[in-house]
């Protein structure tokens, strides 16, 4: 079973997301997992696949939202075009972040992707006449998509879904075609040993740059569609809390595996829902089951059940080949 | 508004008094991180649990001098219980878990004191003593700002008579580049981490309360904090304390004239000044290049 979730990866997590909103109790709350999953997805790939923990990646998600409403609320741009903007220009950002980031390393990346994730955050927050300053970007309307002459009414939230989940496939399939090219095995070396990665002639600096150029444009995709999913682009969208929240999903879901993601994305936000319903205190709740993790389940709950699931077919006779590598799923 | 130079120099004035803060702060990140190779991510959550802590004491005993010793002790102990249960299981499984869990404790810090002292904060007050402004020559300064420059001043030369000069410090020194001969020498390693992270925390704290009464106190007051002291310590280079005092004078004075000229810009204007050192200095202005792998 699990090899056959890792062989058809893509497809497996699609089957689950294609069901996923009929056990949810409400629909909001599916498009909001679907909305952070890819925002994890993007921040995976950085974190997870290449081991760069970043903490400014809310930039991205703040960025591909804000340039989309801008591009609806002052242009009245269409809907795709708004979308490609905003993604172009959360690669654009990405690009100039990650090259200065990538100048530093180790415990320095996480310092500096956070505070230069903060530059964005303040010059959106300043630039009030675009952005609406505090109060966030509201009028982000987009009620009916026309889509080649088919209209689907985006106000329906199960329509909303599967609109959004239709992205969201095409950057799945996407980034699994990026984790099986040569260029994905570069990346997956830097994270096991740089040097020798270094030493064997690929040039680190360069696939790191690129490496965080799509996933910021990932994380930006994910922010576009936020934008149009709540027709309103709060500031809080730029803040490092919400980077902080994409590493909480990855950590929780299981880092460097393809589902953990999502995994991490339903806990958080469906632990979030219930416990406010609770207390108010919901931060210390998700933060004390964070730091559980952390300390006992580092793999996160995806990552930790594969782990269990491999080990135990494979025990009875140990294979030679259990080195090999093998898709993760 | 005209830019008289009495205006600018008063301006500096206060560029420094915000910097002795930031100093602080990027002392007790370093010095964590440059023994024991943790960057804590709760460093802004300990500084507002410190003003908390600071106006509590405070207003219980209605001493300043004795809220300023005992909220350092206090926010030392709790990161001493912090080294002790939730870092220390972490060491050896690479740098970025340490990292994560201090970042997933500063939530709940955060709704600690949101349960302790609601969510609105608590009023800050300048302690009677230190009211009142004092003529700089240029002008009037507000004496608890200047009571602030001299505070971090002592604090920054005892803690480097400490490090330099005593028995401790130079064990500190010793396991910070290389704690596999420190233990050989027979010094029980583990208990000069755990005291370690106790000061780091403690400084935290105290910085906390320093600046409790130049600023609103309330739970979310760490949050842009910890952006504004990682700022500082990149700009000064890990594990530094003359790159660290450097780093945060040059910061809060750059913030300070900033706001004086375009105060639009003020908060950007560091992460900028970040930005353009990073380009020239990716190690800092002080730092090793040797911190970074």
């Amino acid at each position: 079973m699990i090899d056959f979730i890792a062989r058809h990866r893509v497809a497996s997590v699609l089957a689950f997301l294609l069901v996923f909103p009929l056990v949810m109790p409400y629909e909001a709350l599916a498009i909001n997992i679907l909305i952070f999953g890819l925002f994890a997805v993007g921040f995976n790939l950085l974190f997870g696949y290449t081991g760069l923990l970043s903490f400014g990646h809310a930039a991205f998600l703040g960025i591909g939202s804000y340039l989309t409403g801008i591009a609806i609320v002052h242009f009245a741009l269409p809907w795709w075009l708004a979308i490609a903007i905003g993604v172009a220009a959360a690669g654009l950002a990405g690009l100039g972040i990650g090259f200065l980031a990538i100048r530093t390393r180790g415990i320095y990346f996480a310092m500096v992707t956070l505070a230069l994730g903060q530059i964005v955050y303040y010059a959106f927050y300043k630039a009030e006449r675009w952005t609406g300053g505090e109060n966030g970007l509201r009028g982000v309307s987009v009620p009916v998509l026309d889509l080649f002459g088919l209209k689907l009414d985006f106000l329906d939230p199960i329509t909303k879904y599967y609109v959004i989940l239709a992205f969201v496939a095409a950057a799945l399939w996407f980034v699994s075609r990026v984790l099986d090219s040569p260029f994905g095995a570069v990346i997956e070396s830097i994270r096991e040993n740089e040097k020798r990665a270094a030493a064997c002639g690929y040039d680190v600096a360069r696939a790191k740059l690129l490496v965080f150029v799509l996933s910021a444009a990932i994380c930006g995709l994910a922010g576009t569609l936020r934008a149009l999913h709540l027709s309103i682009v709060p500031i809080d969208s730029l803040h490092y809390l919400l980077s902080g929240q994409a590493v909480m999903m990855c950590l929780l879901g299981g880092m460097g595996t393809f589902f953990g993601p999502f995994v991490g994305a339903a806990v958080f936000l469906y632990l979030e829902d219930v416990v406010t319903t609770l207390t108010r205190h919901w931060m210390a709740v998700v933060g004390g089951v964070f730091i559980a993790f952390v300390l006992f389940f580092p793999k996160g709950i995806w990552g930790t059940l594969i782990d269990r699931l491999a080990r135990a077919r494979v025990a009875p006779r140990a294979s030679p080949l259990r080195g090999a590598k093998r898709k993760s799923s | 508004m005209e830019l008289t130079p009495q205006l600018v120099s008063l301006q500096l004035v206060t560029g420094v008094a915000l910097g002795a803060v930031y100093a602080l702060l990027a002392i007790g990140l370093s010095l964590i991180f440059g023994m024991l190779g943790v960057v804590n991510f709760a460093h802004g959550a300990l500084f507002m649990v410190g003003a908390f802590l600071g106006m509590y004491f405070l207003g219980l005993t209605g001493n300043f001098w004795f809220s300023l010793v005992l909220t350092p002790l206090a926010v030392g102990a709790i990161g001493l219980v912090i080294e002790r249960l939730l870092v220390r299981p972490l060491y050896g499984r690479g740098i970025d878990y340490p990292l994560l869990l201090t970042f997933g404790l500063s939530w709940v810090l955060i709704e600690a004191m949101r349960v302790a002292f609601g969510i609105e904060g608590i009023p800050s007050s300048t302690p009677p003593a230190l009211r009142g402004s004092v003529d700089l020559g240029v002008g009037y300064f507000p004496l608890y700002r200047l009571f602030l420059i001299g505070a971090t001043a002592a604090i920054v030369t005892l803690l480097w008579l400490f490090i330099e000069k005593t028995r401790y410090g130079l064990i500190i020194r010793a396991g910070s580049r290389d704690p596999e001969i420190v233990r050989v020498l027979g010094i029980d390693i583990s208990r000069v981490w755990l005291a370690v992270f106790g000061i780091g925390c403690a400084i935290a704290g105290l910085s906390g309360v320093l600046a409790a009464p130049t600023r609103a106190v309330n739970p979310e007051m760490g949050i842009p904090v910890l952006a504004e002291s990682f700022v500082v310590t990149v700009v000064g280079g890990m594990g530094s304390l003359p790159g660290a005092v450097v780093a945060g004078l040059l910061v809060g004075i750059v913030f300070a004239l900033t706001s004086l000229v375009a105060p639009d810009l003020a908060e950007l204007s560091i992460f900028v000044l970040m930005a353009l050192v990073l380009l020239i200095r990716p190690y800092g202005l002080f730092g090793k290049a040797g911190y970074m792998g």
